[in-house]
């Protein structure tokens, strides 16, 4: 069993917690996931690793409640225990190459949490970090505080404008492009179709983009390819040959459909769900 | 003791099943296995021959005409003790092993009439034994030396066992949430009751070996550190062959087109067919299409049969002769209702415009020449492409190496197709210390073959670490 060391909600439907794994928590590297199950019944889900605390033996996650296994995870508390959490799997990102660059790391939704350990990592290294995040509203906004230590600039904006600034983090990125900001590499996560928006903004530039695939999976090892992913007209498998993958290269069509082969199951499991923890009410 | 009289019938005692019809039905296994009287009167058909031609076609030399000897007595219990003096899941082969070509294969009884039924018998003691003795944990002298196992399936476990029996403290690494390989994630419940495996595992258990769930070697410890910091003194690979094979033709990324290792994984080891108890998902369409005629083919079809598939095809190119399923899967397969599309081969998988998988092109094959593998060669036959509609697609042609390992330890060599290179008297790698065996090895082969790789690499696990003490 792996025990809840911490807990915190950050916006009505993203929780953060930190899970107890001496191992992974010495081992895990920026871009790479963990697959946890709450119970032997859950199925095995990949979760993006946002940090670690070696010392505390802490690995911290984030995640938006909005499936079952999600759902259920995200009602323990500190000291309970998950049955499984496997990691880390998936390569790490290649952040070293731009120590002294100039890197935009954009992140949509929870994509925030996920682009701000490499924006960490990469502004340790001494890299110049602009970092663009977008949310539906302000309500949601997470983690400002450490995306704000974690980056030279960070720009915020909103689908509604409730923070003032309305818009998507592609608008924010052709301002700066405009502006005549010169990127080296732009790294961008978040739903497929953000990430396919910046990859099509950064194309005819020439601007190397990074993009993270969050795939269904099921083993995360290598073994059971539904994971598959079209990358320059190959297919590779998210689990082992990503999760980060060339932007320009991927299929995203492929991708979004993909992602969208058991939304049936996934919408049932839910309803269930919160039938049962509510007694049917909704 | 009264001399019993031998049984000459041609034909071995019929183990009772469940009828096809229903079986197709459900996910309980297929035969339910000899009462006490069936297996003592099978095993009288047993000539006990001195020169014991079957246990030379068993990879890991059960003691077979001495168990059933004990059998043929009713002494059940020692005839389970002399199975696992030298095999440690015999529950498990007693179902899976391919007896025809192995121990029955040479059976004397076989030269008229059918051989006698060694896996029956070993099944039915197995299972004897599970349900009516409490085992007694042995008392075993630990040596105090360390060895780790990577990977859980027959070859890890096989190897695990004999070593602890030496008094080696073992430690067994696995990737997934339950030990067990391809005992848990590939072989449908309904041919091995995961029941059964999690039962011989725990033998394992009782013996003193350690398992660690949800260990990735390779990308949580690399075996260097697995010497250095955690001290083991030698390493048995036993990571089977769990990269599946794709066919690289048009359509074969739409949405309901599966591994047979996402399928059978999906099913077995996440038990989707109890969904939504079990959370893991699974689409089916009403026709199916598997290709290859494997064993892994056959299982995937008649879990596709389960799950509520109308018609399940197995497309192979070349003729039934030539399928390397078992014979007695293809028969189960047939009687549950499996359709045969042989010398069909697929050009594409058709997009019903959604991007979700609407039928299946093929091209008819006829046979040629026999190539390097001695089977005749499929060649299409121009102008007879066809279109099958259908709904889903399993992809069940072959499985080769994990390269995780391969690709995390620089010096250890591999062919290659990714077969880990080792020799083959002693399972010894290029790595001092570090040893393989099972589909890791040979790419995907059977149970058997994997524990009787694992049983060699103990012994020389063995010999390596006395030798570096003496």
């Amino acid at each position: 069993m792996y025990k809840i060391l911490s807990k915190r909600r950050l916006n009505s439907e993203t929780c953060e917690m930190e899970i107890e794994s001496k191992l992974i928590a010495r081992k895990a590297k920026p871009g790479q996931f963990i697959i946890f199950r709450v119970d032997d019944d859950s199925e095995r889900i990949p979760l993006t690793i946002a940090g670690t605390d070696p010392e505390r033996n802490a690995v911290r996650i984030i995640f938006q409640m909005v499936g079952e296994g999600t759902m259920r995870l995200g009602e323990l508390e500190v000291g309970d225990a998950i049955l499984d959490f496997v990691g880390p799997l998936g390569k790490p990102s290649h952040l070293d190459e731009y120590k002294g660059k100039r890197v935009a790391v954009i992140g949509g939704g929870l994509g925030a949490a996920i682009a701000y350990p490499q924006a960490a990592y990469l502004h340790k290294i001494g890299a110049q970090v602009d970092m663009i995040v977008g949310f539906r509203n302000q309500d949601i906004i997470i983690l400002e505080d450490e995306m704000k230590a974690a980056s030279d600039r960070l720009f915020i904006i909103t689908d509604d404008g409730s923070n003032g600034r309305k818009g998507f983090v592609t608008n924010v990125l052709q301002e700066l492009l405009d502006e005549g900001t010169e990127y080296d590499a732009v790294i961008a996560v978040g739903p497929l179709v953000m990430m396919r928006a910046v990859a099509e903004l950064t194309r005819p530039l020439e601007i190397p983009t990074l993009v993270s695939m969050n795939t269904i999976m099921v083993d995360g090892t290598g073994m059971c390819g539904c994971c598959r992913v079209t990358v320059g007209g190959e297919t590779k498998f998210a689990c082992v040959d990503g999760p980060d993958f060339d932007g320009h290269l991927v299929d995203f069509e492929e991708a979004i459909r993909r992602s969208g082969l058991f939304k049936k199951q996934e919408q049932e499991a839910k309803e269930e769900h919160i039938c049962r923890l509510t007694g049917g009410k909704r | 003791m009264a001399k019993q009289k031998r049984n000459m019938s041609l034909v071995k005692v019929p183990m009772p099943e469940q009828d096809p019809n229903v079986r197709n039905k459900n996910f309980f296994e297929v035969a339910s296995g000899y009462t006490p009287e069936m297996a003592m009167e099978e095993a009288l058909r047993c000539l006990q021959c001195k020169h014991k031609p079957c246990v030379g076609g068993c990879p890991v030399n059960v003691r077979i005409p001495e168990f059933i000897a004990k059998v043929a007595e009713g002494d059940f219990k020692e005839a389970y003790e002399i199975i696992t003096s030298t095999n440690n899941l015999p529950a498990v082969c007693g179902r899976v092993c391919p007896q025809e070509s192995q121990c029955e294969q040479r059976c004397v009884r076989a030269i008229k009439g059918e051989p006698v039924a060694i896996g029956r018998l070993e099944r039915f003691v197995a299972d004897w034994y599970m349900e009516n003795v409490d085992k007694a944990i042995p008392e075993i002298v630990k040596n105090g030396h360390k060895v780790a196992v990577v990977g859980s399936g027959p070859a890890g476990l096989t190897c695990a066992g004999d070593l602890a029996k030496l008094g080696y403290d073992v430690t067994i690494y696995e990737a997934f949430h339950v030990p067990g390989g391809v005992l848990m994630y590939g072989i449908p419940e309904f041919r091995l009751p995961k029941k059964l495996v999690q039962a011989e595992i725990q033998g394992l258990r009782d013996i003193g070996v350690h398992i660690e769930t949800n260990m990735v070697i390779g990308r949580i410890q690399s075996l260097e550190e697995l010497v250095v910091d955690e001290n083991y003194e030698a390493i048995f690979i036993g990571t089977g062959a769990g990269l599946p094979t794709f066919m690289r033709i048009e359509g074969e990324n739409l949405n309901e087109v599966y591994s047979a290792n996402e399928f059978l994984t999906r099913i077995n080891l996440m038990r989707a067919y109890d969904w939504p108890n079990a959370k893991t998902p699974i689409n089916i369409g009403k026709r199916v299409a598997v290709i290859g005629g494997g064993n892994v083919a056959m299982d995937a079809a008649r879990s596709a049969k389960r799950l509520g598939a109308e018609h399940v095809y197995i497309i192979y190119r070349r003729s039934e002769e030539e399928l390397p399923a078992r014979a007695e899967e293809v028969h189960h397969a047939k009687e549950e209702g499996i359709e045969f599309m042989l010398l069909n081969n697929p050009v594409r998988i058709v997009d019903d415009g959604r991007g979700w998988v609407k039928g299946i092109e093929l091209v008819k094959m006829e046979l040629g020449e026999p190539d390097e593998s001695g089977r005749r060669r499929p060649q299409a036959i121009p102008g007879s492409e066809h279109i099958v509609d259908l709904e889903s697609v399993i992809i069940a042609i072959g499985q080769s190496p994990n390269p995780l390992i391969k690709d995390t330890t620089p010096d250890l060599e591999c062919a290659s197709w990714g077969g880990i290179i080792v020799d083959e008297a002693s399972m010894k790698t290029s790595k001092d210390g570090v040893y393989a065996g099972g589909d890791a090895v040979t790419g995907a082969a059977t149970v058997i073959l994997a524990m009787g790789a694992g049983k060699t690499a103990a012994k020389s696990i063995d010999e390596y670490i006395k030798a570096k003490h003496a």
